[in-house]
């Protein structure tokens, strides 16, 4: 049977909080790509180490420690960028590597070189308790809430932030919690693909769908539809043929990405012969 | 008299030590077309920043309509604004509709989607500038004419009393400048606007506008065209060849001094 697979119970709650993780993955992506955030994601991932870390050796939930840095790291480089004195790239490439240092100095204190670390950095969506799924389901409301709110105020900005200025759009507000938001993403993706590959779910995806698409309602859709078919695909995959599920999902993803590549240059190509 | 639509009263501004606006002092009279010139890092582009609040002056007001600046902004929007290059991101997946409904996003406010009435606005403001039929076109598949007719139509959106343009017309043929400059004098007209326009083409703005302010860091002002070439020599600070004096453009031969 096809569904086979989902008897098992941490199966379910590991489906379960993929797909919200990848809903939110998939919404959040297009603005990251529109925007060109593609390095500030990755930055605040693996700022997020830091806290992770913390967490060990606090002995608190990480979520918390970790939601804490990456938010810290991510208003940082947004302050430090707007004040002009560095550029946005080397002030992520400064701070997120601190955070990882701090990170390593953190476990080192804690003594706990287990499997748990591994899991951060890797993902460990079978591990997803009851507790997990909770943060997964509060951090999906707030993100659909933030978009139903700022849908339009994060088009204009992502379109030309001046011009949403001079228009009476709160840009810096928006600029602000859109970084907030994209902190609380990334620490529960962790779950999904770990700190690594968190990434991937906040590019690929958007990535897919501007080969696929040419209005951005659209992109929306066919962004979280390849996020959370990949997904899906991916889980099976992995409990099938016994793969680490996180690193599966992202290679479906590049996968989703190779072809939607090709398609779209074909569709150029038979528009040239035209 | 009534309110100026714009003042400036003794402005400086100044990036990083270097002045680049330097006491600057200019009135502007509602209902009028003025336009601003000088050569390529004259502060054109500042200036607008400075009318618009995107800069805040060292030194000096700024007023519009009697009110500062940042003030303005967001509260039934006064001015509409044509950057110099509105897309910055040529592949950006909007249609020419959302473009020109974005104007209006900060006058609805957060969490509140365009109503029926502010489609209606972009639809008809599309249709003046002559651009009805491309309304559901992706904005990067227009030619750059469209485009900037999308973009005059996002500046009207806000329903404005004053229309500041950022060399509107740099990138278009002169086919199409004409279409344009007839285009805003026609919008003026019907929309009882105050125009201000920044080029650093001498011979299409001076055939065009009421006023000039030619600015190379200090302001000169002009009162109607043509204007004297020495005038210009002042601002652009070399020899000024192409000139329209009238209605013909010709030739200007410097007098040498050897």
């Amino acid at each position: 049977m096809m569904i086979e697979w989902l008897q098992p119970g941490f199966m379910q709650n590991a489906l379960l909080g993929g797909l919200m993780v990848s809903l939110i993955c998939g919404l959040l992506s297009v603005f990251i790509v529109l925007r060109r955030m593609a390095f500030v994601g990755a930055g605040i991932s693996h700022a997020a180490f830091g806290g992770v870390a913390l967490g060990f050796l606090l002995q608190v939930d990480p979520f918390w420690t970790g939601l804490a840095f990456s938010i810290l790291v991510a208003f940082l480089i947004e302050v430090v960028q707007t004040r002009g004195r560095v550029e946005e790239d080397t002030a992520i490439g400064i701070f997120f590597a601190v955070a990882m240092a701090v990170g390593v100095l953190f476990l080192h204190f804690s003594r706990t070189y287990n499997a748990d670390i591994f899991g951060v950095l890797f993902g460990n969506i079978l591990a997803i308790g009851p507790q997990q799924l909770w943060q997964v389901t509060g951090v999906t409301a707030i993100v659909l809430l933030f978009l139903l709110f700022f849908y339009k105020e994060l088009v204009f900005l992502s379109f030309d932030e001046e011009m949403a200025w001079v228009c009476g759009v709160p840009v810096q507000a928006v600029r602000y919690l859109f970084l907030a938001v994209l902190a609380l993403v990334i620490i529960v993706a962790i779950y999904l693909v770990g700190i690594v590959l968190v990434s991937a779910l906040l590019v690929i995806p958007a990535a897919v769908a501007r080969n696929l698409t040419r209005h951005i309602q659209t992109m929306l859709v066919v962004s979280t539809s390849m996020a959370m078919a990949a997904n899906l695909t991916g889980l099976a995959l992995s409990y099938q043929i016994d793969l680490p599920s996180g690193a599966t999902i992202v290679i479906i993803l590049a996968g989703f990405f190779f072809l939607a590549s090709l398609w779209e240059r074909r569709k150029k190509a038979g528009r040239n012969r035209d | 008299m009534g309110t100026a639509a714009v003042s400036i009263k003794n402005v400086t501004v100044s990036f990083r030590g270097e002045v680049v606006l330097e006491d600057i002092s200019v009135e502007i009279a509602a209902g009028s077309f003025v336009g601003i010139l000088g050569p390529n890092g004259a502060g054109k582009s500042t200036l607008l920043k400075v009318i618009l609040g995107l800069i805040q002056p060292d030194v000096g007001e700024v007023l519009i309509f009697g009110q500062r600046p940042r003030k303005l902004r967001g509260r039934g929007q006064i001015i509409g604004y044509l950057p110099q290059r509105p897309l910055t991101n040529p592949h950006f997946p909007v249609s020419a509709l959302d473009v020109v409904l974005m104007g209006r996003y900060g006058l609805l406010g957060i969490g509140r989607r365009p109503s029926r009435r502010d489609r209606e606005i972009a639809q008809k403001l599309l249709a003046e500038v002559g651009m009805a039929a491309q309304a559901h076109s992706i904005i990067g598949t227009l030619s750059g004419g469209e485009q900037q007719r999308v973009f005059i139509a996002r500046a009207l959106s806000v329903e404005p009393r004053l229309l500041i343009m950022d060399e509107p017309t740099i990138s278009l043929d002169a086919c199409a400048q004409d279409e344009l400059y007839e285009l805003i004098h026609q919008l003026q007209e019907q929309m009882d606007l105050t125009v201000i326009m920044v080029s650093h083409d001498i011979g299409a703005i001076s055939g065009h506008v009421g006023d000039i302010i030619c600015l190379n860091r200090r302001v000169y002002v002009h009162q109607p065209p043509p204007i004297g070439r020495l005038g210009l020599e002042k601002t652009f600070g070399c020899s000024v060849e192409y000139l329209f004096h009238g209605e013909i453009p010709h030739r200007v031969v410097r007098v040498h001094d050897d």
